[in-house]
């Protein structure tokens, strides 16, 4: 207990430098302007970028290709080619990274004539490299729980294949087998992979340094292609019933004849759904992102008062952004959860076979019985 | 707002990268979890049922047993019982035996005690006969040295002969 107290007391004496440190090193770049601009810094970590910053060696990154496919073909080079405002000609084409005045800012753009073109640009930047990074991560850790059933038969899985074994049965017997039934066996691969690939994107997001800190689940180009999968496999795999719904559901006639009212709110609840799906699953992941680099940068904005506040300031923030990052840790798994139920539950929908099938949809299915009676 | 604007090239690689990560986890990764994990519930299910079946019948093994017991201590008194007249009996049997071997033993003794005696008492008598022919003779031959006591005899012996007839 005393031990604990001990190192509880140094790192409250020890914070107050850190700031100091922290401004003088940060201090570098924006030195010119004396304060630091925490909308810039704040949206520099949550986007992406061409390579991957080193930690602890500001302005150093670990460069990463960049494929583009410019005007005259399929251009490939490495990130620290055109770092720090430096242009890279291959060929006839000139490439830079766009300046902070530029349409495209922080993008990779084509110089022609002077001109800033924006090329086809599918470059392994920081957040795709970080897909790779967690696409191995779930692949390994699935594959290992594979391999023991494989391999042990009937026994317990230990350890952390015991862990990710829970997990798998956790959201297979919570949330897949409730609510698809008998069609769960052919849903549950998709989910179960949706679901271990966004809670890995989101603890990866959590971790500051290299294999982590690419905001994944906090970009909309992730959950969006998510919420895509999810609307694909409810449409396409959607039942006569489904469609029936949608197109001709069970309302009087002049809601949906002459003008087709009932239709167009169906399918604009269709496009809700996966619409929801990517806003919830991303704002919520930024959110996260977004507080902690708040509270960490509200040290920096201290800076300027004075070492007595900046040490007030530096435990109040490390405190809360402690707090926050735990949170998180919840939050990652919720996010990943809740979104594994929902699409689970939208899926579901397009699984109807009727009236008499019972507790399937549920507020949908409540909906149109009343509409029913109404009629 | 950059944040909101989907970037292709993201795009581009999430597609590919979900693609990949799905389709080696549809082919070598799900399949056999559910299997082991479906397989595993059920033969615990079945272990379940089988321990208390185990259960139920080790009970009913014990009443059995119990059961067993009593039966085989019964019989063991039974036998034990049934041993002890057969014992007695043999003893009876074998007591009656071997006084009736006495007897005959006895008998048989006596009778060649008898037969002995007989054959004995013959002997005895042709010896004793023949003895006293011998003593007889001699004595006769004593006796009869001179002519008068010869013809005495011979007058007794006629005189025996005349009384007789």
């Amino acid at each position: 207990m005393k031990k604990l107290l001990a190192i509880i007391l140094s790192f409250v004496f020890l914070l107050p430098a850190m700031p100091c440190m922290a401004a003088e090193a940060h201090g570098g770049e924006d030195a010119e302007e004396g304060k630091v601009d925490a909308k810039e810094i704040i949206f520099e970590h949550l986007g992406d970028r061409y390579g991957w910053e080193v930690p602890f060696c500001h302005g150093k990154s670990i460069p990463l290709p960049i494929i583009v496919w410019g005007h005259d073909g399929l251009h490939c080079f490495m990130s620290s080619d055109v770092e720090h405002g430096r242009t890279y000609v291959d060929g006839d084409a000139t490439f830079k990274v766009a300046g902070a005045d530029s349409e495209y800012k922080g993008k990779i753009v084509e110089i022609i004539d002077g001109k800033e073109y924006k090329p086809w640009d599918i470059s392994i930047t920081k957040n795709v490299l970080g897909l790779f990074i967690a696409v191995a991560l779930v692949i390994w850790s699935i594959l290992d729980v594979a391999r023991w059933h494989k391999r042990n038969g009937y026994k317990a899985p230990r350890k952390f294949t015991g862990a990710v074994e829970t997990l798998i049965t956790f959201v297979y017997d919570g949330v897949i087998k409730p609510t698809l039934k008998d069609r769960a066996m052919k849903f549950a691969p998709y989910l179960l992979t949706v679901f271990f690939f966004i809670l890995y994107m989101n603890l990866l997001g959590l971790i500051v340094v290299f294999p982590g800190g690419a905001n994944l689940t906090g970009n909309i180009a992730v959950t969006l292609v998510l919420s895509v999968f999810t609307f694909l496999l409810t449409n396409v795999i959607g039942t006569k019933h489904y469609w029936k719904e949608i197109l001709w559901p069970d309302v009087p006639l002049w809601l949906k004849f002459p003008i087709p009212i009932m239709p167009v709110i169906e399918i604009f609840g269709a496009l809700t759904k996966p619409a929801a799906l990517t806003v919830r699953l991303f704002a919520n992941m930024l959110g996260g992102h977004m507080i902690i680099l708040v509270l960490t940068l509200l040290i920096f904005i201290f800076a300027a008062m004075g070492p007595v506040v900046t040490g007030g300031m530096t435990v109040i923030s490390v405190g809360f952004s402690v707090f926050m990052l735990l949170i998180d840790v919840l939050v990652s798994f919720i996010q990943a959860y809740v979104f594994t139920m929902l699409s689970t539950i939208f899926i579901s929908f397009g699984q109807e076979q009727g009236h008499d099938e019972g507790a399937h949809g549920g507020g949908h299915h409540a909906k149109t019985a009343d509409q029913h009676v109404a009629g | 707002m950059e944040l909101f604007k989907p970037d292709f090239g993201l795009i581009f690689w999430m597609f590919v990268a979900f693609a990949i990560l799905f389709f080696v986890l549809w082919k070598w990764g799900w399949p056999a979890i559910m299997k082991g994990v479906e397989g595993r519930a059920d033969l615990i299910d079945k272990g379940v049922e089988y321990a208390q079946n185990a259960k139920e019948q080790l009970d009913n093994a014990r009443q059995q047993a119990d059961s067993y017991i009593a039966e085989a201590r019964k019989h063991q008194t039974e036998i034990l019982r049934e041993a002890d007249r057969m014992k007695t009996q043999i003893i009876d049997e074998a007591r009656e035996a071997a006084q009736q071997e006495a007897r005959k033993v006895m008998e048989q003794a006596q009778l060649s005690i008898q037969q002995e005696r007989k054959q004995a008492e013959l002997q005895f008598r042709n010896e004793v006969s023949a003895l006293a022919v011998d003593i007889a003779t001699k004595v006769v031959r004593g006796e009869m040295a001179d002519e008068k006591a010869q013809s005495r005899l011979v007058e007794s012996l006629l005189d025996d002969m005349e009384k007789q007839n």
